[in-house]
């Protein structure tokens, strides 16, 4: 008996010290073999010209940034990538805190409700894209026979083939799809609002405002500003609505930094010079992703 | 929406509101039960509309559709689109393609996640917290500069344009989200039950072999639905990584579609609605379980 106890927790020790390496192994070995391995060498193929076609290998140093910064369409790159990624989460948030309150509501068939909003989440990005060029289609879309039929417009417009709208719609569609997840998040907070804290609020006289103004945006402003900076990096990265629905175009009126890496690699078949963009994108976006990783650790800590 | 318009004015004047509004109101009786019935009214058609256009195009008969797109009810129904869907292209293969992938990165990935969760969760030791970190910086590096290193690799392993390299890919993507979603799962779970197990002599692999993983079974549905959204939808790796039928899944297919069968609406809808299908049946079964987790997955980090 006493033996037995004795051996116990030594045994265990010694399996726990096996069980850990064995269980986390094939997670770090992928991580290491397909995310740190990759983005190491995607850096040094930014260095060198490597094709496509698996042409040449040389170092090129700096010859691909230099490039790249003195093309005159880098600006227009950076600024719809600004205006994309801007657009997109700013709507997200406007709505998807809207949202989130909406959904916290009591209200019948809420449990429903909350399931079919988050659908747009679930589908695939290519089938977004195909059912907004349908419903925006020049000749046949609903919007426009809608919209012409309403009086709002005089002629359909070809939302996607105007300079002017292409990017605009692309954010529209963006913020479509993005909404659900945003109010989801919000609303995740908002159910961990202690009611109590509200109700002594509401019995101290502060009106729904007040209320919300002093008890419910203080309690939801971390989550708020994670799932903020979470969306950010995520809408920055996002090319398959733009790919698929504008191809960048017309011209390069929806053209973002990222697109264009992908464009410059697989279109054009310039590996290292695509590289080179993502690179550029890559080291803007570190500083958001600094920023996510600080907040969610202040969070668990 | 409506929710800010109504609460702006009121803010402005904020001794109208103390008086006007008495304490205990909760945001819906601001808005009045009617108002919200139809917000959300609004929202479910906003949302659910689309779809409900996709379902009813892919029933139209195309010579309507011709004539005047979605403007008019269909007049009849008609299952050509869909017909000529898989007799006329290799849609078959996409499904295919599509549900072999996802399912075998369904069963890799939750057992790669699992044992990963079942360390980060149940055992502590040295670099726990990096590991964490690690995974949550691997989920938010750019898909396009991962993308053309991980090509070059796929094609000096001869895995470009094969399921199993697709298949790689996925599992190490979708592995850090669905590691995050069990580790919650099993956060969750009271330790006095391993605990209690290992006092009764259990080894720590009895321990996760009879307890825990019996236990995880929701956590798992939810895990498994998510890894299977994940790379049913995933478009970017799949449309770099294959290049024929081979290997090709739904989303790249639909994308070759929209440039070879632009003005065929009811085909390319029908294989809209069967891309569909299958993630939001996933998604509705396993939603609330799934909505849980994801909040907390990317908020608590």
């Amino acid at each position: 008996m006493t033996s037995l106890t004795a051996a116990g927790p030594a045994r265990r020790k010694r399996r726990l010290d096996l069980t850990v390496p064995l269980f986390l192994s094939p997670t770090l070995l992928l991580l290491l073999v397909f995310v740190a391995y990759p983005f190491l060498r995607a850096i040094w193929l930014s260095f060198t010209d490597t094709s496509l076609l698996g042409g040449t290998l040389g170092f090129v140093g700096l010859d691909n940034f230099r490039s790249l910064f003195a093309d005159p369409s880098f600006p227009t790159y950076l600024r719809n990538s600004v205006a994309w990624t801007v657009g997109g989460v700013g709507l997200q948030l406007v709505f998807g805190v809207a949202g989130a309150l909406i959904l916290n509501q009591r209200f019948r068939l809420r449990g429903v409700v909350r399931g079919l909003a988050m659908i747009p989440w679930a589908t695939p990005s290519v089938l977004v894209a195909l059912i907004w060029m349908w419903l925006l289609d020049p000749n046949h879309g609903l919007v426009n026979a809608v919209l012409t039929r309403v009086g709002l417009m005089h002629s359909p417009v070809a939302w996607f083939g105007n300079p002017h709208s292409a990017l605009a719609t692309l954010v529209v569609v963006d913020a479509w799809q993005g909404i659900p997840f945003f109010a989801v998040m919000v609303l995740a907070a908002l159910q961990a609002v202690p009611e109590e804290l509200k109700e002594s609020a509401r019995t101290d006289g502060c009106g729904v405002l007040r209320v919300f103004r002093y008890i419910t945006v203080p309690s939801i402003l971390p989550t708020v500003l994670i799932t903020l900076v979470l969306r950010l990096i995520w809408t920055a990265n996002y090319i398959d609505l733009a790919y698929v629905l504008t191809g960048g175009g017309p011209g390069i009126a929806s053209t973002t930094v990222p697109l264009q890496s992908y464009l410059t690699a697989y279109k054009e078949g310039a590996l290292g010079s695509g590289a080179g963009y993502a690179v550029v994108q890559a080291l803007v976006l570190a500083v958001l992703v600094a920023i996510y990783i600080r907040l969610t650790q202040r969070r668990e800590a | 929406m409506v929710v800010l318009e109504r609460a702006l004015p009121t803010r402005a004047g904020r001794s109208v509101d103390r008086v006007s509004v008495p304490s205990g109101v909760a945001l819906k009786r601001l808005l009045g039960r009617p108002a919200l019935y139809v917000v959300i009214a609004l929202w479910m058609v906003c949302t659910l509309g689309p779809y409900v256009v996709m379902a009813l195009t892919s029933v139209t008969p195309e010579s309507q559709l011709v004539a005047y797109g979605m403007s008019r009810l269909p007049s009849q129904l008609s299952l050509r689109g869909y017909a000529e869907l898989f007799s006329t292209t290799p849609f078959v293969h996409y499904m295919v393609n599509s549900a072999v992938t996802a399912l075998g990165t369904v069963v890799f990935a939750l057992v790669v996640a699992s044992a990963a969760a079942i360390s980060l969760s149940r055992f502590r030791f040295r670099g726990r917290t990096t590991v964490l970190t690690a995974l949550l910086v691997a989920q938010l590096f750019p898909a396009v500069l991962l993308v053309i290193p991980l090509s070059t690799m796929l094609r000096s392993g001869h895995l470009l344009n094969s399921r199993p390299g697709l298949v790689l890919v996925y599992v190490t993507f979708a592995t850090p989200f669905a590691t995050y979603l069990l580790k919650g799962f099993l956060d969750g779970l009271p330790r006095e039950l391993d605990e209690a197990a290992t006092v009764d002599g259990c080894s720590p692999m009895q321990m996760v072999g009879h307890i825990l993983v019996p236990l995880l079974r929701p956590g798992l549905t939810a895990a498994g639905t998510y890894i299977f959204i994940f790379s049913w939808n995933e478009f970017l790796y799949a449309l770099t990584f294959t290049s024929s039928t081979a290997a090709q899944t739904i989303p790249v297919g639909l994308q070759l579609f929209i440039g070879d069968y632009e003005i065929r609406w009811d085909l390319l809808t029908a294989g809209g609605v069967i891309a569909a299908v299958p993630v939001l049946v996933g998604f509705m079964l396993v939603q609330k379980q799934l909505i849980g987790g994801l909040a907390a997955g990317a908020v608590k980090g």
